[in-house]
């Protein structure tokens, strides 16, 4: 899962790494009393998903009591690369020297963890220059290596102490919540020459969430996501009107890929993994009924042994009980095709032998 | 090291030839006993399962269980396990079995977390074992032996290499293969996960040298880098013959996961422009749908004749 900044700093905070003083809030009444704690000036801060939030507008000084009326509604109702303000970080004003860069994430490549550092931070991570990078093992950074890294970066005195200290910090946090990623950018030196992490990323690995039950919090999920997780599918919402289902990521994928070539929009991602049964298809196009703006549903299922029968059935089923009114248009390859054909004679589901064939039927029906 | 045809084929000559013992882990399980009746229908020979506590009982009349890998090793000899057990409990099953003496591991599992992961490649690495996944649809020589969950029909013997991250595709462009005439020597999945026991260019490693290949066929998807990397080493080593590209997840949206833990781009990293154009620099051409994955072969073969 990936924390917001907020929550990435709530686990450095706990960690024992250097913050400036914050405050988050979901509303303006909230907010007032937390501005009234901090004291001016601080910073408003949108709380998205997604990078670029400075370049967004979602980052704005505030130096008194109206610039606060004005400015916390108007970064609240920003939306950032399709992504809606999840809360609202009021921090401290910073007086910076330097900003560095930190990170330690896992490299599949090599299969280990890697730090990355520069002591030339604060803008994203492809045009960080002078990048040192240092493979880790497991993750687990010691003393010895991460003063090695402070060197390297011409890091000295109390700065490079707070470095070191840092890192060791953010790498024991980093492996005992089993971290893809955790980075500070920027790594900031103050005028005291202390180092200060002044803004979080955190992305945890979702496989391993059930080791961790105090990170339950953090996870932030919709209505139809936690239905989808609980079938056990995989679905990604997306802004096109064809809903997209299928069994196996890869070909989903494939699906999404081959839609979008022929000018369809895809209205979102839907694997509902290895088989298709009755019960699976027929939970699948449920949570399609959930998603707004769907004018039609291309599916594409590939098994060795599916009986198109079965697939047909969770369909007809899917229009008796309303749960669907916009038509189908289904690739299946498998047996029993037709009889399936016979079943859905008169009904608004097509099945095709190509894929090609019922993407350029859905496309059609989305534009016309 | 033994190649990996000599590990699921075995040598002339040799007692089990050709019919290489295998040990499911998890073999009482839903999906392992599932899986178990359809390899065993396919032809492999699962020599034992482990259970424990089943030790003693026999897996539909015929197959031995165990309590522990090593008595299955013991009493087999088999060098090769599927490990069905869920995803929780895999590294403790992958542990188990390197201990005895497993060589290669064919782990179907999806969801195993990343940092067992690496646990399970660092035992591996130390016993010069091979991990084939997690999350790996399995490994097969069409007709002869089939190791994980694929579907036998799109399969048949041949002679071309196809390596793929993805299950379904791996199927569906498989399938795609034979009907236009070209076979399988061997198809091995990567499985979709962020680290694989046995990355693309490993598996490439594995079959490059081998007489028995006339062409190869990569099935590849966002997310991280190893078909930059395996490109870069088709490149490097010179490999000749055919070679044809897929990329799944052109149209993904950046930093969603996209069905499999692994497939995800991040900024510029693991987008599928990038891979097309590491295969482009490496003259492998990347088919825009599976369907086309045999007409490119095809062009392929014709210009090498």
């Amino acid at each position: 899962m990936r924390l917001l900044e907020f929550q990435a700093k709530d686990l450095f905070r706990e960690y024992g790494i250097n913050l400036l003083e914050s405050k988050a809030s979901h509303d303006i009444v909230q907010g007032r009393k937390d501005a009234e704690v901090l004291g001016y000036p601080f910073v408003i801060k949108i709380q998205v998903p997604v990078g670029g939030r400075g370049k967004a507008g979602g980052i704005q000084k505030c130096h008194n009591a109206n610039e606060f009326e004005s400015r916390y509604p108007q970064v609240m109702g920003l939306t950032i690369k399709g992504e809606k303000a999840r809360a609202i970080l009021l921090e401290k004003m910073a007086d910076i020297k330097k900003e560095l860069y930190l990170s330690l994430f896992l490299n599949r490549s090599k299969r280990c963890y890697t730090v990355i550092a520069s002591a030339e931070g604060g803008v994203e991570i492809e045009s960080v220059k002078n990048q040192i990078i240092v493979e880790v093992g497991l993750g687990e950074v010691s003393g010895d290596v991460a003063a090695d890294i402070a060197q390297r970066m011409g890091l000295a005195g109390s700065t490079a102490e707070g470095f070191v200290d840092t890192l060791m910090k953010l790498s024991r946090l980093a492996v005992e919540k089993e971290a893809e990623l955790a980075e500070i950018n920027p790594l900031a030196i103050m005028q005291d020459d202390s180092v200060m992490a002044l803004d979080g990323k955190f992305v945890t690995d979702d496989n391993s969430n059930f080791r961790h039950p105090e990170m339950e919090q953090y996870q932030e999920k919709s209505e139809i996501e936690s239905m989808a997780e609980k079938s056990g599918f995989s679905l990604v919402e997306l802004d096109g009107d064809i809903a997209v289902v299928g069994n196996g990521a890869g070909l989903v994928m494939s699906t999404l890929d081959m839609l979008s070539d022929n000018g369809g929009r895809p209205a979102c991602f839907l694997d509902v993994g290895g088989g298709a049964t009755t019960k699976s298809v027929y939970e699948a196009l449920t949570l399609i009924s959930k998603i707004n703006g769907v004018k039609g549903i291309l599916v594409n299922l590939y098994g060795g042994i599916v009986k198109t029968t079965v697939v047909a059935e969770a369909f007809l089923q899917a229009y008796e009980n309303n749960l669907i009114d916009v038509p189908v248009f289904s690739r299946l390859k498998g047996t029993e095709s037709e009889k399936a054909h016979e079943m859905l004679e008169g009904s608004r589901t097509k099945i095709f032998d190509l894929l090609e064939d019922a993407i350029n039927s859905a496309v059609m029906e989305a534009n016309r | 090291m033994s190649t990996i045809f000599e590990i699921l084929r075995g040598i002339p000559g040799e007692s089990d030839y050709e019919n290489k013992g295998v040990i499911v882990q998890g073999i009482t399980g839903a999906y392992g006993s599932l899986h178990t009746r359809n390899m065993v229908a396919y032809g492999t020979n699962i020599a034992a399962g482990v259970t424990p506590g089943k030790g003693g009982q026999k897996f539909d009349d015929s197959i031995p269980i165990y309590d522990t890998m090593k008595e299955a090793v013991d009493a087999t000899g088999a060098k090769i396990s599927a490990v069905f057990v869920p995803a929780r409990f895999f590294l403790s099953a992958a542990r188990e079995a390197l201990d005895a003496g497993i060589k290669l591991l064919v782990a179907i599992p999806e969801h195993v977390p990343v940092r067992d992961t690496m646990v399970a490649l660092d035992i591996a690495r130390e016993k010069g074992a091979v991990i084939i996944g997690p999350n790996t649809p399995g490994i097969m020589i069409p007709d002869l032996i089939k190791i994980g969950i694929m579907p036998p029909t799109p399969f048949k013997m041949g002679r071309i290499a196809v390596l793929s991250k993805s299950g379904t595709l791996l199927y569906e462009i498989s399938d795609a293969l034979t009907s236009a005439g070209f076979g399988q020597a061997i198809t091995i999945g990567i499985g979709g996960d962020p680290v694989n026991g046995t990355r693309l260019v490993d598996a490439f490693e594995m079959v490059r040298d081998s007489p028995d290949i006339d062409g190869l066929v990569v099935v590849g998807e966002i997310g991280g880098d190893s078909e930059e990397i395996l490109a870069q080493s088709i490149i490097d080593s010179g490999f000749d013959k055919p070679t044809v590209a897929y990329i799944a997840g052109r149209a993904a949206p950046k930093e969603k996961r996209m069905g499999h833990a692994g497939a995800i781009v991040m900024g510029t990293y693991g987008s599928a422009e990038s891979k097309v154009s590491m295969f482009g620099k490496a003259n492998v051409p990347v088919a825009k749908r599976p369907a086309e994955v045999p007409l490119l072969l095809s062009r392929k073969m014709s210009e090498s004749d």
